[in-house]
């Protein structure tokens, strides 16, 4: 199925939650932070939140700024 | 010297960093390392995918230091609510920059949508550090909103042109309750130590070390200005007067004829 990360259609399993989605990606332990529909999943809720088509996520990790 | 309290938490030093405009990862963390800093700033970016670059957060985060995050890309005060809320996931601190700039040529922080943003996150139980414009009225208003320090600016962020808000500054310092941080603008240790010595509780400085010939020894001069500054502070200035004439400091009784 299709999904959009930050703008960008990512192709993920039918039946993947957020936790899977982000071993697929290898995101980093510490310094990330998703958000479906502009909505911010606590990292605790992301083996049990589902994944359907369409949906839209916000993937965001830290940055040098002042 | 008497230690600086933010929100009950105690901090060592004076002087707080950004992480921005730095040559590498490497060198930002020996700057921080020599500045003495005990609280260092954070930004967030959209993750590219696929993209495997070196993890900075592993080059700030050390026990003795809070990550402070800030806002920084979001332009009004419901978009720095979703920034503060991923910010806390991400890096699990309530500690927050709030900073609202929507025009990119000045970044100019935006007071209407700053002081909204502060009064929501404070609800939603945010330490807020709000980036603000050196307004003494609105000083105010966001020390009465609950933020934990004012942030005024000295100059236009990375301009490095010193404490142009000078006589702002005085007042709001004079008037508020809350740790007053020189923010923006601060481009050299004097003006550093000047903030300080206008009993500024902290200021927070990025380009002019991150960008200066040697970052380490940069941050090593201005945690000197910084500490000079405060020391002169609480030691009391001696009053500066008005008049031309000189005030002698030796005895003025004939002393070779």
């Amino acid at each position: 199925m299709k999904i959009s990360v930050n703008n960008k259609e990512t192709e993920l399993i039918e039946g993947n939650t957020v936790a899977d989605l982000a071993r697929q990606l290898e995101l980093p332990v510490q310094g990330v932070a998703i958000a479906l529909h502009n909505r911010m999943i606590p990292r605790a809720e992301w083996g049990n939140t589902l994944l359907k088509p369409g949906d839209s996520l916000v993937i965001i990790k830290a940055a040098c700024g002042g | 010297m008497k230690k600086l309290i933010i929100a009950g938490k105690e901090f060592g030093s004076r002087l707080f960093l950004g992480t921005g405009k730095f040559n590498s990862n490497e060198m930002m963390e020996k700057a921080i390392l020599a500045s003495g800093t005990e609280m260092v700033t954070v930004a967030m970016k959209r993750i590219e995918l696929n993209d495997k670059e070196d993890d900075m957060l592993k080059h700030i985060v050390h026990p003795h230091i809070q990550l402070l995050p800030n806002t920084s890309g979001v332009r009004t005060a419901e978009e720095a609510v979703f920034a503060a809320q991923m910010a806390r996931e991400a890096f699990g601190t309530n500690w927050l920059k709030l900073e609202i700039h929507p025009d990119p040529r000045y970044l100019l922080p935006d007071s209407t949508e700053t002081l909204k943003a502060t009064e929501e996150l404070v609800k939603l139980g945010f330490v807020v550090l709000p980036y603000c414009q050196a307004d003494p009225t609105l000083c105010k208003r966001l020390e009465e909103a609950g933020a934990a320090t004012v942030m005024p600016l000295a100059a236009p962020i990375g301009t490095n042109k010193g404490l142009q808000t000078r006589d702002f500054l005085r007042i709001i310092i004079e008037q508020s309750n809350v740790p007053v941080v020189v923010d923006a603008g601060i481009g050299a240790p004097s003006h550093a130590a000047e903030a300080m010595e206008m009993g500024a509780a902290a200021c927070l400085v990025n380009t002019a070390i991150a960008v200066a010939g040697n970052p380490e020894e940069m941050a090593v001069a201005f945690k000197e200005a910084v500490i000079a500054g405060r020391r002169a502070y609480e030691a009391g200035l001696g009053i500066q007067t008005t008049s031309f004439e000189a005030s002698a400091s030796s005895p003025l009784t004939a002393f070779l004829n």
